[in-house]
């Protein structure tokens, strides 16, 4: 019976390779928007989230407000909380407050498809060796990612600037097309977004998303109110 | 602003998402548009920050617009995340060559 640590981490090896290849273009996004190798590598050691730290490489850029950094990471962010609440219910006796502080900063969207995925309650060894996993993944694909970036050509680097947008459509399409409702929310929340592009182009990126994204999600819920088993395995 | 602070911000903010409702919360939700809401903010939040910002990503519509249908055919057919983020800088890349 191996260790629940080294479970965790052969079940995270997906995961690290996943996010070393979609960090690489985080980290090419981040040079681009000025921030140094090592400030990209930074970002992705105290983040380790894609949406989140890809507008708010966007907000450092523009030279956004405080106000509009704590906002935009809330609402980008907030999905977390429904899935640290979620996990929350199905720790082992194990999991102390510290256990619960340290493993908290791990909660990530494939981190947590995957424990909640565990029959036996979650302990924090086998939490903390996926997030070892994941981490050296997320941070060694930024860091090669925003040092590369200058290097490889011209060509490849812009083209890999879509990367984490592809993430990005490849977690929203699969339940668009199975959940008439999640497609509705999904169109109308790219409907405000172009609105706020081209026509209320007064209002900043950061807010443009957070108010797209809560009027989309109103809608849905609504319109299309969730069950409770629905909302608790997203 | 320094970029520290930026960081420290950004940093602290995600942190304390994640660690205050799994460090205290016990209880369960309980307005059904709240958990609602909470259900389909991800998928808003991805839409609203992909839709238009993507056909900008690649310096060139053309190529972002290819990767982009690469993007959505693939995600439709359920591939993994990694495949399809891939298989859209490819497309994109590929397409490069032919404008």
């Amino acid at each position: 019976m191996r260790s629940y640590f080294s479970r965790g981490m052969y079940d995270g090896i997906p995961i690290g390779l996943g996010y070393l290849s979609v960090s690489f273009g985080f980290g090419i996004k981040a040079v681009q928007c000025g921030i140094s190798v090592l400030g990209a590598s930074v970002i992705s050691a105290t983040n380790l989230t894609s949406a989140g730290q890809a507008a708010g490489v966007d907000i450092i850029a523009a030279g956004g407000t405080l106000i509009e950094m704590i906002l935009v990471q809330l609402v980008i962010n907030l999905r977390y909380s429904l899935m640290a609440l979620s996990l929350s219910q199905k720790l082992d006796k194990s999991f102390t407050p510290v256990h619960r502080f340290a493993a908290s900063y791990g909660i990530t969207d494939e981190i947590f498809a995957v424990c909640s995925a565990q029959k036996e309650r979650l302990r924090p060894s086998y939490m903390y060796g996926m997030i070892l996993v994941a981490f050296a993944g997320w941070v060694s694909g930024t860091a090669l990612g925003a040092a590369a970036g200058q290097l490889l050509p011209a060509a490849l680097s812009s083209a890999m600037g879509i990367v984490l947008y592809g993430m990005f459509i490849a977690i929203i399409i699969p339940p668009a097309r199975k959940q008439l409702s999640v497609l509705l929310v999904v169109i109308a929340a790219a409907a405000f977004s172009i609105l706020f592009r081209y026509v209320l182009t007064a209002v900043s990126d950061g807010f443009a998303i957070i108010i797209s994204a809560v009027a989309a999600a109103s809608i849905g819920a609504l319109l299309f109110p969730v069950k409770e088993e629905e909302a608790e395995t997203q | 602003m320094k970029l520290t602070v930026y960081i420290i911000v950004m940093a602290g903010v995600t942190y304390l998402i994640r660690m205050l409702p799994f460090a205290f919360f016990g209880k369960k939700i309980k307005s059904q548009f709240f958990r609602s809401l909470l259900y389909y903010i991800p998928y808003a939040v991805l839409s609203a920050m992909t839709i238009p910002a993507i056909f900008y990503s690649t310096g060139s519509y053309i190529t972002a617009a290819v990767g982009t249908a690469a993007a959505i055919a693939l995600a439709y057919f359920g591939l993994p995340l990694i495949a399809v983020a891939l298989a859209a800088a490819a497309a994109a890349f590929i397409t490069g060559f032919f404008i």
